[in-house]
């Protein structure tokens, strides 16, 4: 198939940048998304041309190193990472828009990469249980609940791509935040800390200069891991609570 | 060159122990006096940098991607083995460490797998503690699976994401020590050298890979976490980003790499589509539970469906070969993973393969459909089987799965002794980035458990062994040492910038990338190595000649930094043929056709090649020389491996 591509090109932080239409021809349906761009890449190479850099790593859709906005949704059409689309998803000369996430707390670094720091920033406010390597019980010494592990683990599935706080209208990053409170809150192990994880994490997102969360679901419809909009409940619940206990 | 492994006295059992007890401590107060680099931030790396940290050592740990949560790690989707022997079905610490070095073709140093299985019970109680979601039976106690051809169940594991859950847990570890200000953390950063001082690893040389801005950092140790070097096949299931340059610059400065020509090819990933292709998926093994493998039973048949005029589901049971049924009745589809893969490759060679390039295997659930039911298939594969149906179009539920062997895994790595320290002192690997633990075939789910061991549970005792000897003052990095190794990392990257050939870096690399697919990949001779050779030869020279590199180095430039990573592939790419060249034995994922039984079998030869190699750099595009480690077997007993 042959493609239109609109795609955002920035120099640098420094920079302002603008959308810059390119063509790509002869693009096979079994080919990646991903790999569309590097063959576009390849051709610009050829011409002496810059090529359009984005970030991406496993391409096996768990690292969460992809972002890309396209047509409007972050990854693409399908609720999956943008490594992971393949272009039978397109149609022969249709035009595809892909600019990067876009938000305060995510600076565009290069064309469409952008920096995601801010996601470490907030785990390193609070995002563990705090015990050191060794002198641990054994691991059978706590049953937990099937259910209650299974729900901790879709929670903890969360990959950090931040398609959450570019799908958001307020650039809000309350999904990214209530799964890491969520996996660890819903355990026995990450009980005993619950109460200040929750108000650390929050108030770290806040300084990142996240949004507010205004509960339009858009966030969780967008998310490649398919995180449910229930944690913002968790974390809201755990959040009240803290304060409470606070007090 | 004396290769001493360090291996301590006693009987297996008490190595360990007896170690632990015997290497230097440094005092609680004097720990704050030490500072570690950490280049990978991994399973290994992040596991080490976090208990390196909690201990008091100040530790840098630098990452090439945006966030340590990144690293490759992260893929890893069946499970971490451990003796843990919940099950009650016969396991024990013995048994792993018996089955590792069976599985691993008598390639590895008994002392150091028989450590892996002793700490592999501990790193399941500190994942647990930390919060990893392990899969758990109804009773609330944790679930396991029998895995990649072991008899018993003794894999843990968390849906189909153990890896994530396992690096999200390091990650998180060194989150907070990030918090504490005991590790600093540099992101998108590249080690680019390894700095030496008066015969000692004293620092390394990065570019911060936003700015382009070589910068030096001192430490009193360095540890490499830096993961395998599969990526030398251009296309695999590695990252796209997975290299060699940390640990091959470390070679060039005089560590030496063992083993280099043990590559794992995965039997299970999904198959080749195209020239555009740029990596490769790998279907968890644990899908060869439920999954059976098969061919048509003929040329015609094969050709047939990959016309299109008969489909897979309509041929007939007579029609079908189950050959690894056939073949190895007792193990049938578990056979370890380079049975698996090489026998794959023999029925396509045949011209029995399927697919749209006749290289392909199906792996069939509809019998395990029909006898479990849909819902329990989905919920022990349902994310696999997504993954399969977004790349592939296909749905594994009504058509069999297709499959072919990828590259994977790199048993071969930075030579180590006992104590995770390459052959220049200060100098440590750990991870995949060693060669210690799994011979000439790594046994699945063994690779977690690898990483967290020597990250968690070696390296916080055996590193002490070494800085206790060491003085507190660390080199300045204005020392010439530090300053020449940033004039050679600059010079290099002028050189590449300026070539300003014809061709883009993934020409290079998709070319070097075929020659050791076609090679020095799963089947090896004499003839093609040699062969080989001088092709990876010309395509190093041509490069250098004529790579095209586009920007420059003050900015974010991500051909800069794959050129870079391919000038290292080539060479590499040419020890691991000289390194194939040497070994004229079959063993593990090395299989040399020279050396077959009457059945085809890999025929290993105990009397002249038990032994590590371990290859010292000699110059420039001069041949390496070769050193050798006798393996000596105290505790196993070696046999021809039969999974029949």
């Amino acid at each position: 198939m042959d493609l239109t591509l609109k795609i955002w090109r920035q120099k640098n932080a420094n920079s302002k940048g603008k959308m810059e239409t390119y063509q790509v021809k002869d693009i096979s349906e079994d080919t990646s998304f991903l790999e569309m761009l590097d063959i576009l890449n390849n051709d610009l190479e050829s011409k002496g041309e810059d090529p359009v850099h984005f970030d991406h790593d496993c391409r096996e859709g768990i690292c969460g190193m992809c972002s890309l906005y396209i047509n409007g949704h972050p990854h693409g059409p399908q609720q999956t990472t943008t490594c992971q689309l393949h272009m039978r998803s397109f149609k022969d000369g249709d035009t595809i828009t892909i600019e990067p996430w876009r938000a305060a707390a995510f600076p565009v670094v290069k064309d469409l990469v952008v920096d995601r720091t801010a996601f470490d920033r907030i785990i390193q406010s609070g995002g563990y249980v705090s015990v050191n390597t060794g002198g641990v019980p054994d691991a059978n010494e706590l049953p937990i609940p099937k259910v209650v592990a299974d729900e901790a683990m879709d929670a903890a599935t969360c990959i950090g791509c931040g398609a959450c706080v570019a799908a958001c209208k307020n650039a809000s990053a309350m999904l990214f935040v209530s799964a890491k409170v969520s996996h660890l809150a819903l355990l026995p192990q990450g009980k005993v800390e619950a109460a200040q994880r929750a108000q650390k994490m929050v108030a770290q997102m806040d300084e990142e200069g996240f949004g507010a969360c205004t509960n339009t679901g858009a966030c969780s419809a967008e998310c490649p891991k398919e995180i449910d909009l229930t944690n913002i409940a968790r974390l809201n619940r755990e959040y009240l609570s803290a304060s409470f206990a606070a007090e | 060159m004396k290769l001493d492994s360090k291996i301590p006295e006693g009987p297996i059992g008490e190595k360990w122990g007896r170690h632990k007890f015997g290497v230097k401590l440094v005092n609680p107060a004097n720990k704050r006096k030490y500072d570690v680099i950490v280049v990978g931030t991994g399973l290994a790396g992040a596991s080490a940098a976090a208990s390196l940290a909690e201990l008091g050592y100040n530790v840098k740990a630098f990452c090439f991607q945006d966030s340590p949560r990144r690293a490759h790690s992260i893929a890893a989707q069946g499970g971490i083995n451990a003796a843990k022997n919940y099950q009650n079905d016969g396991d024990s610490v013995f048994r792993l460490f018996y089955d590792t070095v069976k599985g691993g073709d008598y390639r590895s140093r008994e002392a150091n797998v028989h450590r892996l299985a002793e700490v592999s019970v501990n790193i399941i109680d500190q994942c647990v503690a930390q919060g990893v979601p392990f899969a758990r039976e109804y009773g609330g106690l944790l679930a396991n699976r029998s895995f990649g051809g072991a008899q018993v169940s003794r894999t843990f594991y968390a849906k189909g994401q153990t890896g994530q859950q396992l690096l999200l847990g390091a990650y998180s570890a060194l989150s907070r020590q990030v918090a504490n200000g005991k590790v600093k953390l540099y992101t998108r950063t590249e080690m680019m050298d390894l700095v030496m001082v008066d015969g000692k690893a004293k620092g390394i040389v990065t570019r911060n890979l936003l700015t382009g801005a070589i910068e030096s950092h001192s430490a009193h140790a360095v540890l490499l976490c830096t993961g395998g070097y599969g990526n030398v096949f251009y296309l695999s299931t590695n990252a796209m980003g997975s290299n060699v340059t940390a640990a091959w610059r470390a070679h060039r400065k005089g560590a030496l790499f063992a083993n280099p020509c043990f590559t794992q090819i995965h039997p299970t990933c999904i198959p080749v589509h195209g020239e555009n292709q740029s990596k490769l998926t790998l279907m968890s093994e644990s899908l060869r539970n439920d999954g059976r493998v098969w061919v048509p039973k003929t040329v015609e048949l094969a050709e047939k469906i990959r016309s299109g005029t008969t489909k897979a589901s309509d041929l007939p049971e007579d029609q079908r070969d189950y050959y690894l049924e056939a073949k190895y009745p007792s193990f049938g589809n578990l056979v370890p993973r380079d049975v698996a893969s090489r026998n794959a490759k023999v029925v396509c060679d045949e011209g029995r393969g399927v697919g749209g390039t006749g290289l392909a295997v199906y792996l069939d659930f509809r019998d395990a459909i029909k006898r479990d039911g849909r819902d329990t298939i989905a919920g022990k594969y349902g994310n696999l089987f997504d993954i399969y149906e977004k790349i592939t179009g296909d749905d594994p539920y009504s058509v069999p799965m297709m499959i072919y062997p990828a590259v994977h895994y790199t048993m071969g790595g930075l030579w180590v002794d006992y104590n995770l320290q390459t052959t220049i002192p200060g100098l440590y690997a750990l991870g995949e980035a060693n060669f210690s633990d799994h011979g000439a075939n790594r046994l699945g789910a063994s690779a977690l458990m690898q990483g967290l061991a020597d990250g968690y549970f070696v390296i916080p005792y055996t590193i002490g062994d070494f800085l206790a000897g060491e003085p507190y003052t660390k080199p300045s990095t204005d020392q010439s040492e530090f300053k020449e190794a940033e004039k050679a990392v600059k010079d290099q990257i002028d050189k590449l910038i300026s070539i300003n050939g014809s061709k883009p870096v993934d020409h290079f690399h998709k070319r070097l990338g075929k020659v050791m697919w076609d090679y020095c990949g799963m089947s090896r001779t004499e003839e093609g190595l040699k062969k080989a050779k001088k092709m990876v030869q010309e395509i190093k020279e041509e490069f250098w000649k004529d790579v095209k590199v586009i920007g420059t180095n003050e900015e974010l430039n991500m051909t800069l930094e794959k050129a870079n990573r391919v000038a290292d592939f080539l060479e590499l790419g040419e020890l691991m043929i000289d390194d194939a060249l040497d070994r004229n034995e079959s063993c593990g994922g090395h299989f040399r056709e020279e050396s077959q039984t009457e059945e085809g079998e890999a025929k290993r030869d105990d009397e002249n090649y038990s032994y590590v190699s371990a290859w010292e750099y000699t110059g420039e595009g001069k041949d390496e020389k070769l050193h050798k480690e006798e393996l000596v077997f105290e505790n196993v007993k070696l046999t021809q491996r039969s999974y029949k």
